[in-house]
């Protein structure tokens, strides 16, 4: 138990003349929620970009221990799809589902990356390309059911209502079977009620020894939630520890609420 | 009633062709957002290896039948290598530049492939052998349709179902779709993006190389500038029914190959061009999305 699966060393990243990321260090252990909090602009999407390949970071380094593998991977400069390979799986701020394919081709689509069958495959359908289809259909129809959207499995994915598409967007991550799931303000826009219910899901999955890293505005949500919280303002780590002990972390409120003024 | 069943016959299988070619633009269009200009190239590289191996198969002597299979597999291989090269060569490096970097650079390909092929082979107008014979059970309509025109029309619709096989129900065509709707997001879930783009371009190609055979043993002469006029041809077909839209290809082909017969047959063949291009115009005054293509809104 709690052994490191993620672990990140001064990972700085400019753009231009702006530090986005300072020094940031990070790690994220085995069945974990861990949470990274900070005001807007604070750098908190930089890093899932940094993390995922969409940018190269300009100094720093990124390792993925993949235990089952006994293995000790550096994602820094790896292209996305091969970070999805070795086992990061996100989701966005904006949803970014494909909106004209299925709902359970969207899914299915997320276990690309742990099949073999290519093109090759498309035209010969040996028994063990049909096989393969018919498992992923099969985990597809899991993960659906497990998010709740099963009777939404052959709707296009635009027509979905907002909250199922934020939880589509978390089956897709999950039909590739990351080792750290990575999650990106996944409550933004919600309303009470299906923030509840994205609450219950994300509990759900981590019962199920998923490990997970998410950002969130939502203070409520994430003092419930998460193992553990980093607070990062203006591209620095301010701050790390367990929920109680971020509460009462005096840099913590000033970067949330600005400085007290003597008058 | 005839003349006009013949004219309707002889612009559907000219619709066909272009469907072929125009289904290349389309599908590169759709997940890289190119024009790929080098397109109409790749079809006249397809007509020129046909018309290399068909020569040498029919002076060794081979049956009709293994001479035409023999020759539309050289023809797809063939072109399907020049696809993946140009897109290796002159598309990738150009990936993240602006789009009209792209698509100078595919048209510097096309000039390229022009005059390398005029080089290497030659100015003159090459006689294509006539691959399709008449067939004898066509005779009582063969004054209506051609058997040329029936072969054409169902290697093309043979071609658009297995092509609609492929991107509707295989994994590549999952990863294709996904890739045109949101590249980054597909790099996300693990598709390799490189991979499933050459794949596009070797698809695109080998429909190309297939167009080439067939049109080449219609017509039965080449030279390097069909591709030139096909590819015109064609990227107005895909343009006519929205571009990025594989459906449009094909109906917008159609109705082009229909407009261009019917102005051939009443009005006069000197007038081909200027109705294919009126009704370019008009479409894209009326509906510039094209016939089914969706109007894309930018978010502003």
């Amino acid at each position: 138990m709690s052994e490191t699966i993620l672990e990140v060393h001064g990972l700085t990243m400019d753009f231009g003349g702006v530090r986005a990321l300072n020094n940031l260090d990070l790690d994220v252990r085995s069945g974990e929620i861990a949470a990274l909090i900070g005001p807007n602009g604070a750098g908190k999407t930089t890093f899932f970009n940094c993390l995922t390949g969409l940018y190269l970071p300009t100094k720093g380094d990124i390792f993925l221990y993949r235990r089952d593998k006994d293995k000790k991977i550096s994602l820094k400069g790896l292209k996305p799809n091969k970070v999805t390979e070795h086992g990061l799986a996100r989701t966005f701020q904006n949803i970014r589902l494909f909106p004209m394919m299925t709902v359970l081709e969207n899914v299915m689509i997320g276990r690309h990356c742990r099949t073999k069958a290519f093109v090759i495959g498309a035209f010969f359908r040996g028994p063990r390309t049909r096989r393969e289809e018919e498992e992923i259909i099969e985990m597809s129809h899991r993960i659906l059911e497990k998010v709740g959207l099963s009777r939404f499995e052959n709707d296009f994915a635009m027509n979905l209502p907002y909250g199922a598409q934020r939880r589509l967007e978390i089956a897709r991550a999950l039909a590739t079977e990351p080792v750290l799931l990575l999650l990106d303000e996944p409550a933004a826009g919600m309303n009470p009620y299906e923030t509840i219910e994205l609450v219950n899901l994300i509990q759900e999955i981590a019962t199920d020894g998923q490990s997970i890293l998410l950002i969130e505005h939502d203070m409520k949500l994430v003092m419930s939630l998460s193992d553990r919280i980093f607070v990062m303002d203006y591209g620095k780590k301010i701050a790390q520890g367990r929920p109680e002990e971020i509460r009462l972390n005096p840099a913590v409120i000033t970067a949330y609420l600005g400085e007290e003024v003597d008058a | 009633m005839d003349y006009f069943i013949e004219l309707f016959f002889s612009g559907l299988s000219r619709g066909a062709i272009y469907a072929l070619i125009a289904l290349g633009y389309t599908m590169v269009y759709g997940i890289i957002g190119l024009i790929n200009f080098a397109h109409g190239e790749i079809y006249m590289i397809g007509a020129f290896t046909s018309f290399t191996v068909a020569t040498i198969l029919t002076i060794l002597g081979l049956p009709l039948l293994a001479i035409i299979v023999l020759t539309g597999i050289a023809a797809v291989v063939w072109s399907a290598s020049y696809g993946y090269t140009i897109e290796k060569i002159a598309y990738k490096p150009l990936r993240h530049a602006p789009r009209l970097s792209a698509l100078i650079s595919a048209i510097g390909m096309s000039m390229f492939l022009q005059n390398y092929v005029l080089l290497a082979q030659t100015s003159d107008f090459l006689p294509f052998p006539t691959l399709i014979p008449d067939f004898a059970f066509m005779e009582p309509i063969a004054h209506i349709v051609g058997s040329t025109d029936l072969v054409i029309l169902i290697t093309t619709t043979v071609s658009m179902i297995f092509l609609m096989v492929l991107i509707k129900y295989t994994r590549i065509g999952k990863a294709m779709r996904a890739t045109a709707q949101d590249r980054t997001m597909a790099m996300l879930v693990g598709i390799n993006v490189n991979r499933v783009i050459s794949a596009t371009f070797v698809i695109g190609s080998s429909m190309a190389a297939i167009g080439g055979l067939l049109i080449a043993s219609h017509i039965g002469q080449i030279n390097f500038y069909i591709g030139f006029l096909a590819g015109i041809k064609a990227f107005t077909a895909a343009v006519l029914g929205g571009i990025g839209s594989i459906p449009g290809a094909v109906l917008g082909s159609v109705v082009l190959g229909l407009t261009e017969s019917f102005a051939t047959g009443y009005v006069s063949s000197d007038y081909e061009d200027v109705f294919a291009f009126s009704l370019l115009v008009l479409i894209l005054i009326f509906k510039p999305s094209g016939l089914l293509g969706k109007a894309d809104t930018q978010k502003v």
